[in-house]
């Protein structure tokens, strides 16, 4: 029996030198698949996006963003559509004036004459690739988008800063000082993160209503900021900081407070780095909260504003997939540049 | 002076702000004493913390008894059991038709359903990447990343990145039918519509369990699998005593983890199938709490806390099973 085809043989197999079995192929064939099945969405939404409105509809499609050229002729106001036509044997390209049934009147766009009839059975649009970036400028100039934009790096950028602050003050207290009720504090914070949102949904609704931050951006920045995965994460790291450089500053008459800033928190940036890159992410990605709290539209973030718009324009989808992908670049760039932090913290913390 | 470098004013700017805020800060210090400087500076957490996540939990419960349209607890009529009543009260629960909250049942069996196909897909699908990635293979990196990427994503953006995919126009349609197979407006589609939820449901977090599981295969000895290759062990053999046994643990620690994350879908089925279409093929049991409490003004505060609580409770049965399966895996 060849050991080869059997599927657990497929994935335990390791690589021997100079040969090649039937697992490496198999491996090879489960990577290379799930590496297409990961980006052709995502690429298919990203060229779809560059196509102009009248092309992005059209099936079966273009793989690349292609239009229909069109050229203004001497003699006649809107632009002509251009077309490949053959006249006597001959190919040419000539522009179309108007349709009538199977026929078609062309004049040529050099020497506009009289209009020439052809058989549309003969002719074919002239395409050209093409870049609609009115699909991009339109929504940020014409519809609220540079609002949500703005929302959202507001939101992201202020809370992760807030998120830094208060939770590496929090973990320099819990690592670095020993106090009554240090245990019991620590323990209330890691057991909260048990607790989903999805869970206290309608309280924490409440409670952002009481304090009268509905339909405002710092009820969503706050409510997250004080982070038990945070907290658990800087008092870790902090905790492999070795107290004797506390104590050598406190003989040199530092404040605590100055210990924190000066001495454990640029020691800390390693975890600090991979804090801030969670929150940015987590931030920018964030849906149910923001969709319950913010209520008006000049509040919308990216996302809620990106799930309202494709409500109300659900055929308009070369504004909706441009949107999609203004607001998936930024990750993309955060991931291209700290892959390495991001997969290791993963696998460190066990956190998403 | 003239030659500050950008960096060194920024430092200068950075020094200045922080002399302005260690002022008062240093001055509670000599007041309070260095002892108790902690409790200053867990003050900030533990204030948000109690607001904004400890108030709502004493709330939660609560909540789930009292009636009417009403936010504050206080203009909320007592109703006791009510709520409960209503969501759990059923002739046949297999049929939510019979029921008296028929929606909440729908929900309750999407979301199984959806749980039992999610969990065994998405297990299997990263175990056998992660089983593949462990092996000497060439630019493991490269293909961790890609298979990571999509973990980052937004919600929003995926559900809109395979709608389109899965359109009418889409490119799903024209390859199939490269194949000869008639086009299918696959979301429109119960069948069809609840299988792709659970593709993209794979899709976007598969990466994220391999990379919990890549760690746990590397960090079993190699000596193990170098004492079987001595004793010629068979492929199968190796897997069955050696990796997944080792394995079984972190193994465990996923199929928690993704059943407490698939209890919870929302966001991306939400987006992807129009708000739980078609019909309520997809409605699930965190849009119903949503959609009682704040979708279209039924404001149904209660009952949809009450649901809260239901599927809070188990979620911490399966917390607390993950809890006691870590505490064994430390010891």
């Amino acid at each position: 029996m060849s050991a080869g085809l059997n599927p657990i043989a497929f994935v335990t197999r390791t690589r021997r030198q100079g040969r090649i079995d039937i697992t490496d192929v198999l491996s090879w064939v489960w990577l290379i698949g799930g590496t297409l099945a990961v980006l052709i969405p995502v690429v298919w939404a990203g060229l779809s996006s560059l196509k102009p409105a009248a092309e992005i509809t059209r099936f079966p499609p273009t793989f690349l963003p292609r239009a229909a050229v069109q050229q203004t002729v001497p003699g006649y106001e809107a632009p002509l559509s251009l077309w490949k036509v053959t006249i006597d044997g001959q190919q040419r390209e000539m522009a179309m004036v108007r349709r009538i049934g199977l026929k078609a009147q062309m004049v040529d766009p050099k020497q506009p004459g009289p209009p020439v009839s052809v058989d549309v059975r003969d002719m074919s649009a002239v395409q050209r690739l093409t870049v609609a970036t009115e699909n991009y400028s339109d929504p940020l100039t014409r519809f609220d988008f540079l609002t949500f934009l703005k929302n959202s790096v507001f939101v992201t950028f202020v809370a992760t800063l807030l998120t830094l602050i208060v939770n590496a003050l929090a973990a320099f207290a819990l690592s670095k000082y020993r106090f009554r009720g240090e245990k019991a504090i620590f323990v209330l914070i890691i057991s909260t993160l048990m607790i989903p949102l999805t869970v206290v949904m309608v309280p924490a609704y409440l409670v952002v209503v009481g304090v009268g931050l509905v339909d405002n951006l710092w009820g969503i920045i706050i409510p997250t900021v004080a982070s038990p995965t945070g907290v658990f994460l800087l008092r870790q790291y902090m905790l492999t900081i070795p107290d004797e450089l506390i104590e050598a500053a406190r003989v040199d008459a530092a404040s605590e407070f100055r210990i924190f800033w000066r001495i454990i928190l640029p020691l800390t940036a390693p975890a600090l780095a991979v804090l801030a890159i969670f929150s940015v992410l987590w931030r920018w990605n964030d849906f149910l909260w923001p969709l319950i709290v913010l209520s008006s539209r000049d509040n919308f973030t990216l996302q809620v504003g990106l799930n309202a718009f494709q409500g109300e324009f659900s055929v308009q989808w070369h504004y909706i997939l441009a949107m999609t992908f203004l607001s998936l670049l930024p990750v993309t760039l955060v991931f291209l540049f700290l892959q390495k932090y991001i997969t290791t913290g993963i696998a460190g913390t066990g956190m998403k | 002076m003239s030659t500050l470098r950008l960096p060194q004013i920024g430092e200068r700017a950075l020094d200045l702000v922080m002399g302005i805020v260690e002022a008062p800060i240093n001055g509670l210090e000599r007041l309070m004493g260095r002892k108790r400087m902690p409790y200053l500076f867990l003050a900030p957490n533990l204030v948000l913390f109690g607001i904004f996540t400890f108030l709502p939990i004493a709330i939660a419960v609560g909540y789930a008894f009292t009636g009417g349209t009403e936010l504050f607890v206080s203009d909320r009529p007592f109703v006791g059991f009510d709520n409960f009543r209503q969501l759990l009260e059923c002739e046949d629960y297999l049929r939510p038709g019979s029921c008296r909250e028929s929606l909440f049942w729908t929900a309750i069996w999407n979301t199984l359903w959806f749980v039992a196909f999610n969990v065994t897909a998405t297990l299997l699908v990263a175990l056998v990447t992660a089983l593949i990635l462990n092996r000497a293979i060439a630019a493991r990196g490269f293909f961790r990343a890609i298979f990571f990427y999509p973990v980052l994503l937004s919600p929003v953006v995926i559900g809109l990145i395979w709608k389109w995919f899965l359109d009418r126009n889409g490119l799903l349609n024209a390859l199939l039918q490269m194949l000869g197979v008639p086009p299918e407006i696959f979301l429109l589609e119960v069948g069809w519509s609840r299988f792709f939820v659970v593709v993209v449901s794979v899709w976007f977090h598969m990466g994220f369990y391999t990379l919990i599981l890549l760690a746990g295969l590397q960090a079993i000895p190699r000596d193990l699998y170098e004492a079987a290759a001595i004793d010629a062990a068979s492929p199968r053999r190796t897997l069955l005593r050696i990796t997944l046994p080792l394995l079984g643990p972190n193994l465990m620690v996923v199929l928690i983890l993704l059943m407490i994350r698939s209890v919870q879908i929302f966001d991306e089925a939400w987006v992807l199938t129009n708000g739980g279409g078609p019909g309520t093929a997809n409605s699930f049991i965190v849009q119903y709490i949503y959609q009682m409490a704040f979708g279209s003004d039924l404001r149904l505060f209660g009952l949809a806390s009450a649901a809260s609580v239901l599927m809070g409770l188990v979620l911490l049965a399966l917390t607390l099973v993950q809890l006691r399966l870590g505490r064994k895996m430390e010891s």
